[in-house]
């Protein structure tokens, strides 16, 4: 039994993942990179300036596309950074404040600068909505520009500073363009990484589910620091390339034009993608020298562009690229899971002990939601939560995950309260929940939004996966199976490589299911499951919610759908505002005289 | 020097505090937040000063003139960069939309018009001194629009049906009220406030077209700091941050005052996002 299902996970993997599409996959980037290389054989001096220049560029606008494209923070005013790391790089070789720095050093120097900046200007994006983010990276754009004018003992103001020279062999056109060109694909090989990890499809929760992203145990401020160093240093070491390139630098050189320039370049490549920023980058700063008439009219055209994808191309080159996405899906699908795998998806015994609220009250204004209500769950058991709509089923729940923080009582596990407010804590004490409307990342494949929800297995640490080092692999393959298996056991295996956004909404139920499985949970909440499944598949979901309490899980089942509670459940609660009617075994609830008033009817 | 930190920081708080209104307006019948305000009040001191000083017509018409263009293109704003894009409004697309919309009117105004400071003409002929017309006429403007506002949405029928959309639209909608005139029409009275600040500021100014991100940004500071969608709230912040601003420009010089202004900014939203007189929303699950 276990080898046939084994085989036929191996088979659906290949079928996903093959190896044809790994390299279909790295093609472009293999392509641009013998391009690259070659340059020199087959253009002039001044074709080299340019793609030098897009060097540069892409060097920053790498590091910016995991804020912009993938973290889906709108960071406009990425210039700032450009122009601290040229000044930082310009006046340490300069000398004119300190002992004069070798141009390597200042370059690393600036990295270390632009990290601490980009920490700074993203620290705003931690607490705020996204317009007042926005809104200081410009305001950001505008003084760091200002400063630069105005310190002139250090910046030479208006009258600027000369750029540093690298030391041989880089001091040469094309030498210069070759250390940049190799910085590109460094760059381009690490966010790539980022991009395939778990930190990358972390990033893309928190931009399209973040709620999701917190229940799977993500903690946004921690990761988007993380982003915002490297991208920070990215941006500043691409400022220091950018003074070399100039020769000489004026506070004039870093318009909002440039920033606008790396913003566009990510949006019209496409988020969540690094090659189609890579393309963008490339074509923006191409574009311009094709077009020399309309050079004073560039960032009108770039405004005019930026319109253009908002309106018509949301998804921008990638989506244009993303072929297999095209292909229509198997029409007959029906979702047959496979009860009998959960013994490997859970664990053997995840005995936690009991999950309990007492006397918890939660109001919003006047309204008081649930009132003084006590609730146990329990290992192996499934407990049905019943009520009509506006009895406070869904508050109970929020209040488990920590979005709402009772006025009253409190939520304790094993008799220790669950802090309210730390949603991702939750994920540590291994309660996964699924939502009432699956909160999905539906530019991402099902199998990468199932992976995500195993984001706290990973060990690898952010450089080691930047760098791509075993422990990443490892975690990478893990969570791979892990997720495979998930998905196998709710019977969806055959999506595995389908975007999100394309499945109907009952298979979009199974697989947040698979994503909560991902935790190993010791409880699982699960907010109105059967809602819009037809009676068969209901029933196939019964069996799958048993099977769960059966490895050893605590189940808090809400429904409406009064027939899967009395059929599965071993202890049931109905609610009626905000207040227990009553609770027992289904066959005391069915008989209870106020609930078939109140609620099933006669 | 006290006198003179008061008068130019309270004309310019003003001017502030009406780009704050102009984000306010907007932001009431939409959820949206336009990067066009500071460009509206760009255009207010660009027109006035195209149609007064270049093309030599009488103050009133540049007046009136100034004031329907913006209009004209608080209508468009909505047409354009909010209407297509508020259907996805939990994607934020809105704030590409109206910064790209923004970029192409300053972009166009710095080729067409002039990419320096051009002069803005005085509105009324009384002799220069004093407190200056160019200060009172930004207090003024704030007084009228202040008034007018509380006497529209409060004492007409069209201002409640403002309220009503910018309180529950689907209620609203629901009751009969023509959402999308109602919307475009405050996008439309957002022009004429923008436009009205720009004018009435203009000979503090200038006619220049980089007073669009200017604006845009220390506009939005009485917002963020007043609550969203909080008139009073972004007076009292605009005339404080206009005071805030001179004074540091006068102690500390004006590259560092707007490092200071910048700074009090990021460490108030920091310590307080719903801003200082704003009220925390609960986040539906």
């Amino acid at each position: 039994m276990i080898d046939i299902s084994t085989a036929r996970l191996q088979s659906t993997r290949a079928a996903a993942f093959g190896p044809a599409s790994t390299i279909g996959a790295a093609l472009p980037f293999l392509l641009l990179l013998v391009i690259g290389v070659t340059v020199p054989l087959f253009a002039g001096g001044y074709w080299g300036l340019i793609a030098t220049r897009a060097c540069v560029y892409w060097v920053l606008v790498s590091g910016l596309n995991l804020v912009v494209g993938f973290a889906g923070q709108i960071a406009i005013g990425w210039v700032a950074l450009l122009t601290l790391g040229a000044y930082t790089t310009s006046v340490l070789v300069a000398g004119n404040v300190t002992p004069p720095f070798p141009p390597y050093v200042a370059l690393a120097v600036a990295g270390v600068v632009g990290a601490i900046f980009g920490v700074i200007i993203g620290l705003p994006a931690l607490r705020l909505r996204t317009f007042y983010f926005a809104i200081t990276t410009l305001g950001f754009a505008t003084i760091v520009t200002q400063v630069a004018l105005a310190w002139q003992s250090v910046t030479g103001g208006g009258v600027g500073v000369p750029g540093p020279i690298l030391p041989e062999p880089f001091s040469s056109a094309w030498g210069f363009y070759y250390f940049c060109f190799g910085l590109a694909a460094i760059c381009t090989w690490m966010t790539a990484n980022v991009a395939a990890s778990r930190f990358g499809r972390a990033l893309t929760a928190i931009r399209d589910a973040e709620v999701a992203a917190q229940a799977c145990g993500i903690a946004k401020p921690a990761l988007l620091v993380t982003v915002f160093l490297f991208s920070g240093a990215l941006a500043a070491v691409a400022g220091g390339l950018f003074a070399v390139l100039q020769s000489y630098i004026t506070p004039d050189a870093f318009t909002f034009d440039l920033s606008l320039l790396f913003f566009i370049a990510i949006l019209i490549g496409g988020r969540g993608s690094v090659l189609g920023p890579l393309l963008g980058t490339i074509l923006l700063t191409f574009l311009p020298e094709f077009a020399a008439p309309l050079v004073a009219w560039s960032t009108f055209l770039y405004a005019v562009l930026l319109l253009v994808i908002v309106l018509a191309v949301p998804g921008g080159i990638a989506e244009m690229l993303d072929f297999r996405n095209r292909r229509p899906l198997e029409s007959n699908r029906a979702i047959v899971p496979r009860p009998d795998l959960l013994g490997r998806v859970l664990d053997a015994n995840p005995d936690a002990g009991t999950l309990t609220l007492e006397q918890v009250t939660v109001s919003f204004g006047g309204v008081r939601a649930i009132d003084g209500l006590d609730l146990a769950i329990r290992p192996r058991q499934v407990h049905g939560l019943i009520g009509p709509n506006g009895s406070g089923k869904t508050t109970v729940l929020n209040v488990i995950s920590g979005y709402y923080a009772p006025q009253a009582g409190a939520a304790n596990l094993n008799g220790v309260a669950l802090p309210a407010g730390a949603r991702h804590n939750r994920a540590h004490r291994r309660i996964a929940r699924t939502f009432q409307t699956p909160r999905l990342i539906g530019a991402a494949s099902v199998l990468h939004n199932v992976m995500i929800g195993g984001t706290i297995h990973g060990r690898g640490s952010f450089v080691e996966v930047l760098l791509s080092l075993p422990r990443h692999r490892r975690d990478e393959a893990a969570l791979h199976e892990q997720a495979m298996l998930a998905l196998t056991t709710v019977g969806l295996e055959q999506l595995a490589p389908v975007r999100a956004d394309r499945l109907p909404h009952s298979e979009l139920r199974f697989v947040e299911i698979a994503r909560a499985l991902m935790l190993r949970p010791a409880f699982l909440l699960l907010d109105e499951p059967a809602a819009g499944l037809s009676p068969e598949e209901v029933r196939r979901l019964g069996a799958l919610i048993v099977a769960i309490a059966q490895q050893g899980a605590g189940v808090l089942l809400v429904e409406h759908h009064a027939d899967l509670i009395f059929d599965i459940c071993d202890h049931v609660t109905v609610l009626n505002l905000g207040r227990i009617l009553a609770a027992g075994t289904p066959t005391e609830i069915r008989s209870h005289p106020e609930v078939v008033n109140a609620y099933l009817g006669r | 020097m006290v006198a003179s930190i008061v008068s130019y920081g309270l004309g310019i708080g003003c001017i502030y505090a009406l780009i704050g209104i102009t984000y306010n307006v907007m932001f009431s019948a939409s959820r949206v937040f336009s990067f066009t305000a500071g460009t509206l009040g760009m255009l207010g001191g660009v027109l006035g000063s195209l149609f007064i000083t270049r093309l030599g017509m009488p103050v009133a018409a540049g007046f009136v003139l100034t004031l329907a263009a913006c209009a004209l293109l608080g209508v468009l704003t909505e047409i354009v960069a909010v209407r297509p894009v508020l259907k996805s409004l939990e994607q934020h697309l809105y704030v590409l939309s109206t910064l790209a919309l923004a970029l192409m009117i300053q972009q166009f105004t710095a080729i067409e018009w002039s990419t320096e400071p051009q002069p803005f003409p005085r509105l009324l002929g009384i002799a220069r001194g004093g407190f200056d017309q160019q200060f009172w006429l930004p207090m003024l403007a704030c007084v009228v629009v202040i008034v007018g506002l509380e006497l529209l949405y409060r004492h007409t029928l069209v201002g409640r049906a403002f309220l009503a959309i910018s309180e529950d639209s689907y209620a609203a909608r629901a009751l009969g009220l023509p959402e999308r005139t109602l919307r475009m029409a405050s996008f439309a009275l957002a022009g004429v406030i923008g436009a009205l600040a720009g004018f009435a500021g203009g000979e503090m100014l200038l006619a220049f077209f980089a007073n669009a991100p200017t604006l845009t940004f220390y506009g939005f500071v009485p917002v963020a700091l007043g609550g969203m969608g909080n008139n009073r709230g972004a007076v009292v912040a605009g005339l404080l941050l206009g005071l805030f601003q001179q004074a540091a420009n006068f102690l500390v010089g004006g590259i560092f005052a707007s490092v200071a202004v910048f700074s009090m900014f990021i460490i108030v939203l920091l310590v307080r996002p719903e801003g200082l007189a704003g009220a925390a929303g609960e986040r539906r699950v």
